[in-house]
């Protein structure tokens, strides 16, 4: 990227497949415009995300990731939402204890009706990530991703 | 009571329980074949019970040895239990890696378990260490034209200076009485040093601390918690961590390590002791202990009964920093 062009960041999204990725859909089919910087992934459930996945995100050149399932009490498996929630806490608070930046990691809670709270976070998670500049958080290759 | 004594009711306990065929095999510690490195031990017959031993240098989680034993090998077990063995040995039944009924514990009340790389910084690093024994509070290490006494609780390791349960919470057999349950160290206050930092700041410490890092898993291997038959270190396809001794890698191991622990660890210091580069191991799980202490209000490995905390869930859990 040369100097002159202004940051854009990469963000690995991870939403859950009943309820965000629903959401997304809906964003799209209703033409709700949002920043092109998330790279949608869809997981089964956000009890599927393992720590390892945000911090291959991080390794291969993400500059934020953020995490998106159902509100607490809709989980298509019950409870995966409320187990992946105190695995959420933890990890945040270590990944922040050992230097990755307030902003750069996200989680919110998007039902597949809520097409607006979408289009409203995919903005603020971009300018969040986006004020914080590009990450070198555990970034492993440089010259693969640059 | 001193060592000698200890040593001597270990070794009857020992002998009794494999004479009476109550176990099959007693697990204990020995000395090593130099001074302050006592070792896990296998004694399968009265005999070898002989060479158990107890001393201030029995730093190995020997609950560790509980799951990992030879194939075929099914009987009871006994065990030499300190504390924190004991609240390890309580996690692996709460686990299912392990019931009650198949683990005799010997417990012993632990007085602080010795640091030997704080002995030798402290004699100097050049120095020989040909003899080290405790004299009640102190200990007498001796070698080529040195002899020197040095208070036991200069050297104790970092863990044990914070330990609140230094008795065992679970045993078939007390040796020695109960001790003074903690050493007055406080460790909220100790946890989490680069809390105080900035992001920049606190990345520069995490990996310093760990720069020396030789990714040997010693750290992995001595830990009673790491018993997946698959590591994720060694997992291929995909790989979520590199082989090489990339800040990168190096930092991505010690952070997934640890978050596997995560409300598990009973801070028995076991990494700690076993890393050969020296490295404070211990830094980011006493952190997540931490955390995991004011989240859920909880302290792993002191009962059987509860749920381990991230197997569990409550509908009011911390959530303010989630959109």
């Amino acid at each position: 990227m040369s100097e002159t062009q202004e940051f854009e960041p990469r963000i690995a999204a991870f939403f859950c497949n009943w309820c965000t990725y629903g959401g997304a859909d809906l964003a799209g089919v209703s033409r709700l415009q949002y920043p092109p910087n998330i790279r949608a992934i869809r997981i089964p459930c956000t009890g599927r995300l393992s720590p390892t996945f945000v911090l291959q995100a991080f390794r291969q050149g993400a500059d934020g990731v953020w995490i998106s399932g159902c509100h607490p009490g809709d989980c298509h498996y019950i409870e995966g939402n409320l187990f992946a929630r105190r695995r959420f806490t933890v990890l945040k608070n270590l990944l922040e204890y050992v230097g990755l930046e307030p902003g750069r990691l996200h989680f919110s809670w998007i039902s597949s009706a809520e097409a607006t709270k979408f289009q409203q976070t995919v903005i603020e998670v971009t300018e969040a990530v986006k004020a914080l500049g590009p990450c070198r958080f555990l970034r492993k290759d440089i010259g693969m991703v640059a | 009571m001193d060592n000698q004594a200890l040593t001597q009711g270990i070794r009857e306990a020992a002998s009794r329980l494999l004479a009476e065929g109550t176990v099959d095999c007693v697990l204990g510690y020995q000395a090593g074949t130099v001074p302050m490195r006592e070792r896990p031990f296998f004694a399968y017959n009265p005999e070898e019970a002989q060479r158990l031993i107890w001393s201030g240098f029995c730093c190995n989680n020997l609950a560790d040895f509980l799951i990992r034993r030879p194939a075929g090998e099914i009987g009871k077990v006994a065990v030499v239990a300190q504390g924190c063995v004991s609240r390890s040995i309580v996690g692996l039944i709460k686990e299912h890696q392990l019931t009650r009924e198949q683990v005799h514990v010997i417990g012993v009340a632990s007085p602080g378990m010795l640091d030997r790389d704080k002995v030798q910084a402290l004699v100097g690093p050049d120095k020989v260490i040909t003899a080290a024994a405790e004299e009640g509070d102190e200990l007498v290490v001796e070698g080529p034209g040195f002899n020197q006494r040095i208070a036991r609780n200069k050297v104790m390791r970092d863990n044990c200076y914070t330990c609140v349960q230094r008795n065992p919470v679970i045993f078939d057999e007390l040796i020695g009485g109960e001790s003074e349950p903690t050493h007055g160290g406080v460790i909220d206050k100790v946890a989490a040093p680069w809390e105080r930092l900035d992001p920049a700041g606190r990345l520069a410490a995490f990996a310093e601390n760990y720069q020396d890092c030789i990714r040997c898993y010693a750290c992995r291997d001595a830990c009673p918690l790491c018993y997946c038959h698959v590591c994720f270190v060694d997992e291929s396809s995909p790989q979520w961590c590199g082989k090489t001794q990339d800040e990168s890698d190096v930092l991505t191991y010690h952070i997934l390590r640890a978050f596997h622990c995560a409300g598990r660890c009973v801070d028995c210091g076991a990494c700690e002791s076993a890393c050969p580069q020296g490295i404070k191991v211990r830094r980011l799980t006493s952190k997540i202990e931490k955390d995991v202490r004011e989240f859920y209000a909880y302290a792993p490995g002191l009962e059987l009964e509860s749920v381990p905390p991230l197997s569990m869930h409550r509908p009011d859990d911390p959530q303010g920093f989630i959109k």
